[in-house]
Formats: structure tokens, C-alpha cells, sequence
């Protein structure tokens, strides 16, 4: 087989795995956009906030330490203690599960009813505010987060596909978790979606708010609960890049990445950030290793948006959007 | 007691129809003319205009461009950072290629380069709507910054990838490069400012503003009665455009005299733009100046305040004034979620009123 | 830290009076924002040592420094604004720390007769006093970086590169591209293959760029790196197994933040250095005693000793070795910043000095005249040690390539000269 096209497969593979990372990000997006109309600008932020607070809970650091430590003059730092991942990342949930509640009752409560223009500007007052907290709490340092999960390359896959082509593969365990938890989460929130209580007012809600209400449906409740869920959304997402880069940051950053993912796969779809994030991943990732030698390289950010814009032309309301019917 | 109309007649249509038909306001309209105009320019010095006034004057040159598309038209765009790019290296390779026009020229004909441009990522706004056509402006936001940086013809083939805005002055006075005077570049771009609100409030406000909004209000609607979509948008990126590069072009000329595509015209730009528009107001002209003057004052004020004068370490005012303003932010959207413009519009029908509201 | 709040807020009015018979060295820091874990660590370093020399001996000269501080963010635009708010204060002499703000203040510092030192960053051919008046960028910069790269590859290949193949990773923008026309040159004259990989801010998604190098199997990679970039990279290289023996960054690129979300795999990862590591100098000692311990240190006292740490020390010690040298000139402790500029076109730090301030072995030698603003180019590599999690020197400080660099920047600087319309020249 020619070198090309063995590279060109393992581009292709890892640009899936790209993909589904992508696909992680937007899919917090999706889920508030869906069930509120809200383009959550916040969700980037909110991944970083999420990441602080596991790696701040794990490490048993004082949250505000360096507020306290400025006012009162004291030296506090640490509480001298170690919580095991699993109960951090539980803990976490809690604090984005208050987050939501904090989110709903100080601002989105207030402003039903506004222009989808105005609950985006809403988020991004809320960007901030995160931003400022998540800093003041737990610091701006890079952390690192040490849930346990693999890194590296995959030797089985290396070895097989060496096997096979006298060119070994490269794929990150990581990419692979990722993928694995992706799959979980996504059935998990289809699952919950379709056959619970909770989940089937959730989509009522998304189908139509005054119906939804006068069936008897919490709307409050209901955006709660969607924006816990985002926020738990965040926290995986936030725990997959930051487990490549350490916690900080940039991590808020990632939402750019969701950016062409949502407007491909549609805001209001979830297999739409699934598939839309697999053909971004993919297509920025085959772009750059065909055609990115040729001009200078460095061309994923815009490759990205520019293959969106292809398939928009062609289909204006993204892969899998709501068509669009337009009256008068 | 305030904005009263009684006393005030009009005797002709076009008093009638003027920006401030009441007398109190246009006054007071003047006054502020006058401040800019000739008592500004002798009080400030080199702190007020570079970290203050220039900014703010130049935002709100790029806010009033913005706030044509997304405002006026509908038409949500966050390229803004890209084509202040393309303006301030329009206006460097000019400034560099012709040294002996004058740099007045260079800034309104990177206005025009960046029109064009800006046109050229709009077409697809006739098939893409709402927020999906972020998107195509995203990509021309991404697509340009790399451009730049990717090809060297752009910033004359310099070993730093960097440009710099070299001497040009105007009836001999200096207004770009280190020994400018405070007032100098003040006023120059509070000139360029005047002209180009002036330009936006009358366009607005005619046929062609009619038919953008019309367009905003309801693209359809509009075609049936017989508003061309293609004409209206097109010219509504061109209009926005021609404003927002002149805004890139002083940015990079007068304000920082140096500049790097990725570093000081990115992503982030794009948004604080936006942010400004729809802080002070969509579709409104007082709000571009408002949304501006926002967000480039209140950090400078709250970064004095907190570590000027209550001695903060630096790095928790940073972090305090990133809570305040988003705090700020989603407090004024819920008193008055259509913008300072009409928290502003509001205060006036109060004070007309007032002390006797009822 | 301790008590520095209530301590200000309440001695406001008595630390405003006199204020104005100080030293003034402003900070252009950044603790917040996408790079502030690089910011941090330097910024506290070069508040301390001037907070040692005033507990310590008193100020320098008899003179107490003062430090104010102004947040970037590493923003251009935050950059004026601090420049403007901090030069009619008295300041002595600049350290923008951004790339941005540097090119923005060349012209200015120029006109306000301000010095402005860009310690490894900024405009290369700042090295050219003739053209660049008032900038400095002793000890080296990123020409000498990547020349001592090579060097120090050349030395392990055995001391030939023919035929190898090196490849540079770098940040897509005017910082990551400077040192490629100092690589191409080498280049030529080493015979060793060159090509760049370009990698677009932030940097989170490196996977193409390591897929290639993983195709492409270069024997040496050089890294420019900023930000979250460096983390990923290092995490991308260890994941591919890459030899961290034959990866190399450059100085922004080989602080303890960058290698240590990495772990083991990152053991072996070297950077280049003009400055020393690790936390062995008799000044640590003092540090700790008259400001961490004091409770006066500016950030948390836990970085003591990191190399952006030692960075801000070293850019500090600088600073105040040249206002020494001015009070020296000038025979007066008031000095101004044309007096400071003067001083610091005729720095010579010697082991001397350096041992004198606690600081042995911290740097290289190095004289500078107006036609020179550099230095020699003096660098070192460093390596990391993922098991002690520590820095450490495994080369003596070594001379650039001046055959290959010295030609660049008369190029360089001679193209800013013209389009600026100074003419070259000591005054």
C-alpha cells in the first residue's frame, strides 16, 4: 500500500478521535440551546470553572485562599488534605449543580422572554463573572489533574497495525477514553432523555415552553436541570483537555473549537455535534496533512469554519437543525 | 423640566425630522461638540489620550461599523477583528508603498479596501441566516489573521512579522508614529469620528436605512415589498466595512503603532466589538458610542480605583474587575435588556416628565 | 503577602509622600489571562529582589527602589495603557514582557528617553544600538537561542549535523517565526535538513503537527512555544515516544509549568537558558529571610527558585546593576532614565558582580557598547529531571554563531532604519 494513504488512514482515525473531543464541547452547547434558546457562551468557561474546582477539591486547596490570605494577612493555603477523584468529581457536580441554580434564580429568571440575542449577551456577563471567581477561588497557576486516566500511544494498535502495514499507527489512549466516554455519556443522555420523567418534560420543554407549561411542566426546574447537566458536560469535557494540557486558563478557549461543530451539526441536535464534530475533527485533520505543507501550514482554525460555511450553503440550517420554514 | 418640548415650534419639515428635535437636547448636543472640539484638546495629556480617548474614540468607530450590520441589518458578524486587520495593513502597505499622500487618504482607502473584503464574506449571508452566518464570518475572521501572518508580501517581507506605522503627518502636524503630540491625534481621529457618526446617522435614518431594517425585521417581508435582499445586505457589509477598517486602520496607525495580525486583531477582538454593540444598544448610534466607552472606560476606571487608590495587589483587581463587569453586564440586561441606548432613551422620558410624572 | 492589603489600605496617605526620591522600575506584569502562569513567577521575582535590596542594604545606593506594579494581561492594548500611567512617574527603565508591547514602546521609549530592556524577547535586531537607541536585549536573544540550539545538537551528533534532520515547532506568529531565517542559514552551512511546523494560538489540538513528526522522524526538534502550547506539546511528544534527549525548547518554553502536567514523560526535555536554574544561590537564602519570611514577598513565596523565578531576579539584578553603575557615573543616587540608559550602554557584569550580589554563576559575562545592545549571545541548555522535578544546567554558557546571526541583524535592523527614517550612529 502506498505511504500516503497509510498516513492518510491514520490522519483520518485520529482526526475522528479529534472529532469526538470536539463533539464533548458542543454538546454542552446544544443541550441548553435545545431546552432554552440560550446560546451558552459561558460553556467554555464554565469547563474551566469545573476543572478548577475538581483539581482545587482534590488537592484540598482553600478556595479564595489568596483573597483571605490578602485581607486578613493570614498564610492559609491548604487544608492538608487528599479527596479521591471520585468523590472530587461527585463534589464538582455539586458545585455545578449550585451553579445552575445560582445561573437560573439571578439571571435567566429574569430575563424569560428576551431576545435569543440578549440571553447570549446574558452569557457572556456571565463568561466574565466566572472567569473573575474561578481565578479569585483557586488561582490562575496551571494544575495538574490527575484523575488516573491513560496517556501515550495504544501499543496494541501500534503493533497490529505494524502488522498490517509495516507502519504502526498512532492513536492516544486518552483518545480512546475520550471516546469511550463520550459514547456513555451520549447514550446516558438519550437514555435519560427518552425514558425518564425528568428527560421526557425536558424535551416537552424544548418542543414548545407554553405547551410544556400548561401541561404543568417546571419550566424553572427544568432549565436547572439542563444547565446542571451542561455544567456536567463542562466537567468531562474540562477533564479530557485538561488531562493533555494541566488545568488552566486556556481551557476556556476550547469553545472556539465547538464553534464550527455546533453550526455544522445544527444548535438543537445532538447527533448533529456528534456527526458534525467527526467531519470537523476529520476534515481539518485531512486538510492539514494534504493541503496545509503546501500553504505554510497552521490552517485548522479556519479550515474548520470554511468547511462549516460548505455545508451551509447547502443545507442553511446546519446538518441536522430544525428546518427552517419561513412565513410571513 | 428637562427635554421640554413646549415653546419649542417647527416651522418646516426638516426641523422637524432633525436627529435632535428637542431644543434642550440639541444644546446639550453642541455643548458636547464643543467640549471635544476646542477644551479637550488643551486639558489632556499623552495618559488621557492613549489609554483613555484614543480607544474609546476608535471603538466606537468599529461599534458604529458593526452595529450597521448586526444593528440596522440583522446581519450577526464576528469578523470584526479580520477586517480591522485587513484595515490596518491596507493602510500600511499604503502608508509604506505611496509615503508622500497624505495619511488621511490611506485611512479612507483602507476603509474602502476593507468594504470590498467585507462584501466578498457576506455573500453568503443571502442563503445563511441568524447565527449560523457567524460562521462565515468566523471563518473570515480566521481565514484573514492567517493570511496575514502567512504571507510576508503583507508586512513587506520584515524578519518580525511585525508592522509599524512610520511618520506621516497632516498640514505638518504629526499624527502617527512616537513624537505625535496628545491633541494631534485626538483630534484627528475625534474628526474622523464626527464624520463617520454623522455618515452612519444619516444613512440610517434615510432609504437605505429603511431598507436594512426592514431586512432585520423580517427578510421575507421585505423582498414582497420589494426591498432587494441581495442590494440591502451587500451594502450594509460594504457600509459596515468601509467603518470598521478605518477603525483597524487608526488602530494600527495612530493608537498602537505597531501591530500583529494574530495578536492585536484576533478572535477576542471580534467579540469585545460585539459585546459593545449589544451593550449599548443594536440599531442604535448613541449606543455604539455608549457600548464603546463601556467597556474600554470601566476597566481603566475600575483597575485605578481598585489598585490606584485602594492599593489592591494587581492581580486580584484584575481578576475582582473581570467579576464586576460581568456582574455589570447581566445587571444591566436585566433592568434594561435593550442596551444602555435605551436605559438612556428611558432616562429621558423620565426626566421629561419629571418632578410632575403624573 | 501577609497584611499587604489592610497595610496599604491604611498607610495610603503616608506611602504617597515619598514616593517621588525613589527608584522607579514599573512592572508590566501579567498574573491574569491565558499566560499568567508564565507571568506569575517572573513578575514575583523581580518585585523581590528589589524588595531584598531595600530591607537588605538599604535600597541601591541609598535610594529605595520601588516597583509598581501594572497588569497586562498580556493585552497590547493594556500595555499603553500602563506605559502611559507609569512613565511620568519617574520610571527608570522598561520591561514589557510581551513581544506586543515591545514593538509599541520602541518608538516611544525613544522619544521619552526611556530605556526599555527586553530580556530574551522582543525585537531581535534590538541587538543594533546604532539604530536602536534606547533598547536593550543583553544577554541573548532568540537568534542566539536557536543558534545555540544547533550547537548544542551538533555537540551530541558528534560534530557533524550532515544530513540530519531538524525541525522547528512553532507558535504561528511573528515570535515563532523569528528564529527561522537564523535556522536556514545554519542550515546551509551545517547541511542539515530544516523544515518548520507552524501551530496556530492556543494550541490545545496538536495532533496533526505530531503526526507529522511522527512521520517525518526528525532527529532534532527546536520548540518556540508560548502558553498552553507548551504543555500540550510536551504531552504530544512523550506520547509519540519522541527522544526528549533530541527535543529542545527555547527559554519560554523550559520553565517547571511546562513539564510537569507532562510527569515522567516529560525526563529529558531540555531548553535553552540564558540565565542559571534551580534555587542554589546564596541571594535564595536572603530572599527567603528578608522577604518571604518577612512576609513582604509579592506573590505567594512559593516560587522562589522556579526558572521564571530566577528570570525576574536576573532581569531585576540587572536593572539594579545598572542603576548602580549610573550613581557610580554620575556620582549622584537620584538618577533619571537617560543617566540609567547611558548606564546600561556601558554594562559590564562580571563574575565579580555577580558573586558580589549573591548571585555566582547566575548568567554569563558579558560588556556592553552602543554598537552592541546584546551581549555575546551567551546561552546554556537545561535540562529536566522529571524524578527530582527539577532544572538543571548541563552545559557551560557558550557564544552564539556571530558568523550567522551578526549579518541578520544588520539586515534587520538597517530595514527598520530606513522605514523609520533614523539614521545609524553612537552619539
Amino acid at each position: 500500500m502506498p505511504d500516503q494513504l497509510i498516513f492518510g488512514m491514520e490522519v483520518f482515525l485520529n482526526g475522528l478521535m479529534a472529532g469526538v473531543l470536539y463533539a464533548l464541547v458542543a454538546l454542552g452547547f446544544v443541550l441548553i440551546y435545545k431546552a432554552s434558546g440560550i446560546f451558552n457562551y459561558a460553556q467554555g468557561v464554565m469547563a474551566l470553572f469545573s476543572a478548577l474546582t475538581l483539581v482545587g477539591i482534590m488537592e484540598g486547596q482553600v478556595p479564595f485562599g489568596h483573597l483571605i490570605n490578602a485581607i486578613f494577612g493570614t498564610e492559609i493555603h491548604h487544608f492538608g488534605w487528599h479527596v479521591p477523584a471520585v468523590l472530587a468529581i461527585l463534589l464538582t457536580m455539586g458545585v455545578m449543580v449550585l451553579l445552575a441554580v445560582c445561573v437560573q434564580k439571578f439571571v435567566f429568571r429574569h430575563l424569560v422572554g428576551q431576545e435569543p440575542i440578549i440571553l447570549f449577551m446574558a452569557t457572556i456577563g456571565l463568561a466574565y463573572f466566572l472567569e473573575g471567581v474561578g481565578d479569585i477561588m483557586w488561582g490562575s497557576e496551571i494544575k495538574k489533574l490527575e484523575v488516573g486516566l491513560p496517556q501515550g500511544i495504544n501499543t496494541l494498535i501500534d503493533e497490529t497495525t505494524y502488522g498490517w502495514f509495516g507502519y504502526g499507527f498512532f492513536i492516544d489512549n486518552l483518545d480512546l477514553v475520550a471516546t469511550a466516554i463520550a459514547i456513555l455519556l451520549v447514550s446516558a443522555l438519550v437514555i435519560f432523555a427518552q425514558y425518564t420523567k425528568q428527560g421526557r418534560a425536558m424535551r416537552a420543554v424544548a418542543d414548545d415552553h407554553q405547551a410544556a407549561l400548561s401541561v404543568g411542566v417546571s419550566l424553572n426546574f427544568i432549565w436547572i436541570m439542563v444547565w446542571s447537566v451542561a455544567g456536567f458536560v463542562a466537567l468531562v469535557a474540562g477533564i479530557m483537555w485538561g488531562a493533555k494540557s494541566g488545568v488552566q486558563f486556556s481551557l476556556s478557549l476550547i469553545a472556539l473549537k465547538a464553534l464550527p461543530v455546533l453550526m455544522l451539526g445544527g444548535f438543537t441536535s445532538i447527533p448533529g455535534a456528534i456527526i458534525g464534530g467527526l467531519i470537523i475533527g476529520v476534515g481539518e485533520k485531512m486538510f492539514e496533512f494534504a493541503v496545509g505543507p503546501l500553504v505554510g501550514g497552521a490552517t485548522e482554525n479556519w479550515f474548520a469554519y470554511v468547511l462549516a460555511l460548505i455545508f451551509l450553503v447547502f443545507r442553511p440550517q446546519g446538518l441536522f437543525g430544525e428546518k427552517i420554514i419561513e412565513r410571513v | 423640566m428637562f427635554y421640554r418640548e413646549a415653546g419649542d415650534f417647527k416651522t418646516s419639515y426638516a426641523e422637524d425630522n432633525q436627529t435632535f428635535p428637542v431644543k434642550f437636547d440639541r444644546y446639550r448636543y453642541y455643548a458636547v461638540l464643543f467640549m471635544g472640539f476646542a477644551i479637550i484638546p488643551f486639558l489632556i495629556n499623552d495618559y488621557w489620550v492613549n489609554a483613555i480617548f484614543l480607544p474609546f474614540l476608535i471603538y466606537s468607530i468599529a461599534a458604529i461599523g458593526l452595529n450597521i450590520l448586526t444593528g440596522y441589518c440583522g446581519q450577526v458578524s464576528l469578523g470584526t477583528g479580520g477586517f480591522m486587520a485587513v484595515g490596518a495593513y491596507g493602510c500600511y502597505k499604503l502608508m509604506t508603498a505611496f509615503p508622500d499622500v497624505s495619511i488621511l487618504i490611506h485611512v479612507l482607502l483602507a476603509g474602502g479596501i476593507t468594504g470590498i473584503v467585507c462584501v466578498v464574506f457576506g455573500l453568503p449571508s443571502l442563503r445563511i441566516k441568524g447565527f449560523y452566518l457567524a460562521v462565515a464570518t468566523l471563518a473570515a475572521q480566521f481565514f484573514l489573521v492567517w493570511l496575514f501572518n502567512r504571507v510576508p508580501w503583507f508586512y513587506n517581507y520584515s524578519a518580525s512579522g511585525q508592522i509599524n506605522a512610520p511618520e506621516r503627518t497632516i498640514f505638518g502636524i504629526e499624527v502617527t508614529g512616537p513624537n505625535t503630540e496628545a491633541w494631534a491625534t485626538y483630534l484627528f481621529c475625534l474628526v474622523i469620528l464626527t464624520v463617520c457618526a454623522l455618515i452612519a446617522r444619516n444613512l440610517t435614518r434615510g432609504m437605505q436605512g429603511r431598507q436594512w431594517m426592514a431586512i432585520r425585521d423580517m427578510d421575507i417581508a421585505a423582498e414582497i415589498i420589494g426591498v432587494n435582499p441581495l442590494k440591502a445586505k451587500i451594502s450594509a457589509f460594504a457600509v459596515s466595512g468601509f467603518f470598521v477598517g478605518i477603525a483597524g486602520a487608526l488602530f494600527f496607525a495612530v493608537y498602537l503603532g505597531a501591530a500583529e495580525a494574530g495578536d492585536s486583531f484576533g478572535i477576542t477582538k471580534s467579540f469585545l466589538v460585539l459585546f459593545m454593540i449589544i451593550i449599548g444598544g443594536l440599531g442604535s448610534i448613541f449606543g455604539s458610542f455608549a457600548g464603546a466607552a463601556f467597556l474600554v472606560l470601566l476597566p481603566v476606571f475600575l483597575k485605578n480605583v481598585l489598585v490606584g487608590t485602594l492599593g489592591w495587589p494587581t492581580d486580584l483587581a484584575a481578576h475582582l474587575e473581570f467579576i464586576i463587569v460581568g456582574g455589570l453586564i447581566i445587571m444591566f440586561l436585566i433592568l434594561e435588556p435593550h442596551g444602555l441606548a435605551q436605559l438612556w432613551r428611558v432616562a429621558k422620558e423620565k426626566l421629561r416628565l419629571w418632578p410632575f410624572p403624573h | 503577602m501577609k497584611l499587604k492589603l489592610a497595610s496599604l489600605a491604611l498607610g495610603m496617605t503616608v506611602a504617597a509622600a515619598p514616593a517621588m526620591a525613589d527608584l522607579v522600575f514599573p512592572s508590566l506584569s501579567y498574573r491574569t489571562g491565558p499566560f499568567a502562569a508564565g507571568g506569575i513567577p517572573f513578575a514575583d521575582g523581580y518585585a523581590d529582589y528589589f524588595t531584598l535590596l531595600n530591607e537588605r542594604d538599604g535600597g541601591i545606593g541609598g535610594e529605595l527602589a520601588r516597583v509598581p506594579e501594572c497588569e497586562t494581561a498580556y493585552n497590547t492594548e493594556k500595555g499603553v495603557e500602563c506605559y502611559e500611567a507609569t512613565k511620568d512617574d519617574g520610571a527608570l527603565i522598561y520591561q514589557p514582557l510581551s513581544t506586543g508591547i515591545t514593538y509599541q514602546l520602541i518608538p516611544k521609549v525613544t522619544a521619552d528617553n526611556i530605556p526599555m530592556h527586553t530580556m530574551g524577547y522582543g525585537r531581535t535586531s534590538a541587538k543594533n544600538g546604532k539604530v536602536f537607541s534606547h533598547v536593550f536585549n543583553y544577554p541573548a536573544n532568540y537568534w542566539d537561542g536557536a543558534s545555540a540550539g544547533v550547537n548544542h545538537f551538533l555537540e551530541q551528533s558528534g560534530g557533524s549535523l550532515e544530513g540530519k534532520k531538524i525541525t522547528l515547532l512553532h507558535f504561528n506568529g511573528a515570535y515563532g517565526r523569528e528564529p527561522i531565517p537564523t535556522l536556514e542559514a545554519l542550515a546551509e552551512k551545517h547541511g542539515f535538513d530544516f523544515n518548520a511546523i507552524p501551530i496556530d494560538y492556543p494550541g490545545q489540538e496538536q495532533k496533526s503537527q505530531w503526526l507529522q513528526i511522527r512521520r517525518e522522524r526528525p532527529d532534532f526538534i527546536l520548540f518556540w512555544g508560548w502558553g498552553v502550547m507548551n504543555q500540550v506539546a510536551i504531552q504530544e511528544a512523550a506520547n509519540i515516544r519522541f527522544n526528549m534527549e533530541n527535543f529542545m525548547g527555547i527559554w519560554w518554553s523550559g520553565s517547571e509549568n511546562d513539564v510537569k502536567p507532562a510527569g515522567m514523560g516529560a525526563d529529558g526535555y531540555k531548553s535553552v537558558q540564558f540565565h542559571n536554574v534551580g534555587s542554589d544561590f546564596p541571594v535564595f537564602d536572603d530572599i527567603r529571610k528578608y522577604v518571604v519570611d518577612a512576609g513582604k514577598a509579592a506573590g505567594a513565596g512559593d516560587q522562589v527558585g522556579t526558572v521564571l523565578y530566577n528570570r525576574g531576579v536576573y532581569a531585576a539584578f540587572l536593572a539594579a546593576e545598572a542603576a548602580k553603575q549610573a550613581q557610580a557615573a554620575n556620582g549622584v543616587s537620584e538618577i533619571d532614565s537617560g543617566m540609567m540608559r547611558d548606564a546600561m550602554e556601558s554594562l559590564s557584569i562580571t563574575a565579580e558582580t555577580m558573586e558580589a550580589a549573591g548571585l555566582p554563576n547566575f548568567g554569563p559575562e558579558f560588556t556592553i557598547s552602543c554598537e552592541n545592545h546584546g551581549g555575546e549571545g551567551m546561552a546554556a541548555i537545561a535540562q529536566w529531571n522529571a524524578s527530582t522535578e527539577e532544572w538543571s544546567l548541563i552545559s557551560e554558557f557558550a557564544p552564539a554563531d556571530a558568523s550567522v546571526v551578526g549579518p541578520l541583524i544588520e539586515a534587520d535592523s538597517a530595514a527598520y532604519a530606513a522605514e523609520s527614517n533614523i539614521t545609524p550612529g553612537c552619539s
